[in-house]
């Protein structure tokens, strides 16, 4: 009793994210990056990251929260249409947020690890699959700098298949709509704004560069859990 | 036998360009020899001569630093020349190893390769070709304000009024997700005007819609001058950018095609 009378909306304030939490909605925010903003430097510039993860993310984020917040408004009216014209926001940021999510921590200093080849099963498995890291390279660079308007080029796991794959996505579509079975190990963000700043309209130059900074602990770390 | 199997103007006499012959592929002088040899040469050339058409980069209607400060020139040289050039370089070699599709102004190669939402390769450049060439006609040093006359008539019809209309357009370039373009269309069905969406390199040509407008909204349109507040360049565009007159020009030209109200015939 004594606890509901203290925990007023008045005396909280109109806190967004705390009556969301009361109505049990999840919100999102916008994860910090695990190392500074230069520390990718020269592969992508110090200034691109700040943009791309102050402003490009954090959009993404807003958004995304914004966006669950009036479905669950229309959820709770059962407002039909809404639910489902809100699809499409949802799916752009969402997907952007997790995408973002991945590749932040898809890259590395280089003094940390950066660029530095996968070992262990993941290594064993690209071999295998592809032939080399090298011809894997090379299919991933050809697929994104191919890939027409914006989008993402991922190297992932089909975790039923036990099997390497390389797909790209249009736009802010996660790995998973390409397959659900699909688990993203790899993802290089080739919308323009990824690169533009620093490699101009030269997609190949910032694909061939972003290799030395690729952590591949990371996708080591997934590939292993998935394929113990 | 047609040389151009899919637009309609083909013809295997002469093949059609829209733009003047490419200036680094101009073919070169034949040298003169000694009678025998150049009536080999010219039996040669003429039984393997094999004639290519070339689209051409069309210069924008104003300097490259005409539309500083809202549009830098380091912009315009990098969008105009790397981007728009790249798809024309890239159009004509992929032209120039498939000519089924040779003889097409570039409006029905669009049309052709499009092939009803099923695009073949070569969709993506011809359409961006066109796309670019249409936007750099859109703006004009001086631009902004707004239209007059049966523009700004039909436009306070369509949208109420001429602040709604630039509400939307300007909501459309902010709310459309990855890489597109904006446009302001004459609908030819529904005989009115309309703001109309569309990703990467489609335009309303391959609806049969007239376009008035466009806004190129992929990010290296704006990313160098306004990294990424889309917002910032889409109300510069429209202030401070866009091209009544041309839009007006456009209008007049598409009211030869679209019946836009009754005639006034009058009473004797």
């Amino acid at each position: 009793m004594a606890l509901r009378t203290l925990v007023t909306r008045k005396a909280l304030g109109n806190s967004v994210a705390f009556r969301q939490q009361l109505r049990g909605l999840q919100t999102y925010t916008l994860p910090d990056l695990p190392y500074d903003y230069g520390a990718i430097e020269p592969a992508i510039s110090g200034e691109i990251m700040q943009l791309h993860h102050q402003k490009h993310h954090q959009t993404y984020v807003t958004n995304f929260n914004k966006a669950l917040e009036q479905l669950d408004d229309a959820i709770n009216k059962g407002d039909a249409p809404t639910v489902v014209k809100l699809q499409s926001a949802i799916k752009f940021n969402g997907g952007g947020h997790i995408n973002h999510s991945i590749f932040w921590k898809n890259l590395a200093p280089i003094r940390e690890g950066g660029g530095e080849p996968p070992k262990g099963s993941l290594g064993w498995a690209i071999d295998n699959h592809f032939g080399s890291l090298e011809a894997l390279v090379q299919k991933m660079n050809a697929d994104g700098a191919g890939l027409q308007g914006s989008g993402w080029v991922w190297l992932g796991l089909d975790k039923e298949l036990k099997r390497l794959v390389v797909e790209t996505t249009a736009n802010q579509d996660p790995l998973v709509t390409k397959g659900s079975s699909l688990v993203p190990l790899l993802g290089i963000d080739v919308w323009e704004h990824a690169y533009y700043l620093q490699y101009k309209n030269v997609r190949p130059d910032y694909l061939k560069n972003i290799w030395k900074v690729i952590n591949w602990k990371y996708a080591s770390d997934i590939y292993e859990k998935e394929c113990p | 036998m047609s040389r151009s199997a899919f637009c309609s103007s083909g013809s295997n006499l002469v093949p059609k360009t829209t733009e003047a012959l490419n200036p680094l592929n101009r073919p070169k002088k034949h040298h003169y020899l000694n009678g025998r040899q150049r009536t080999n040469l010219y039996q040669k050339n003429h039984r393997a001569s094999k004639v290519l058409a070339y689209y051409g980069l069309r210069s924008p209607p104003y300097k490259l630093d005409a539309l500083e400060p809202y549009m830098s020139q380091r912009t315009l040289e990098m969008h105009w020349g790397e981007h728009h050039g790249g798809y024309v370089d890239a159009l004509n070699k992929q032209l120039a190893k498939n000519d089924l599709l040779y003889g097409c102004t570039l409006e029905e190669l669009i049309k052709v390769t499009y092939n009803n939402g099923n695009p073949l390769p070569e969709f993506n450049n011809a359409a961006q070709v066109w796309n670019h060439d249409f936007f750099w006609e859109s703006m004009q040093p001086g631009g902004g304000s707004s239209p007059i006359l049966g523009l700004l008539q039909q436009i306070e019809k369509d949208f109420g009024s001429f602040t709604n209309f630039r509400e939307k357009f300007i909501d459309a370039a902010l709310k459309l997700f990855g890489s597109g373009w904006v446009w302001l269309v004459l609908k030819r069905e529904e005989k009115h005007l309309a703001i109309v969406k569309t990703s990467n390199a489609v335009n309303p040509l391959v609806w049969n819609d007239i376009p008035i407008l466009n806004l190129d909204m992929w990010e290296h349109a704006y990313y160098l001058d306004y990294k990424n507040d889309k917002a910032k360049y889409a109300n510069v565009f429209m202030n401070h950018l866009v091209s009544w007159n041309a839009a007006m020009a456009r209008m007049a030209r598409a009211q030869a095609f679209v019946n836009l109200g009754e005639p006034k015939i009058p009473v004797a």
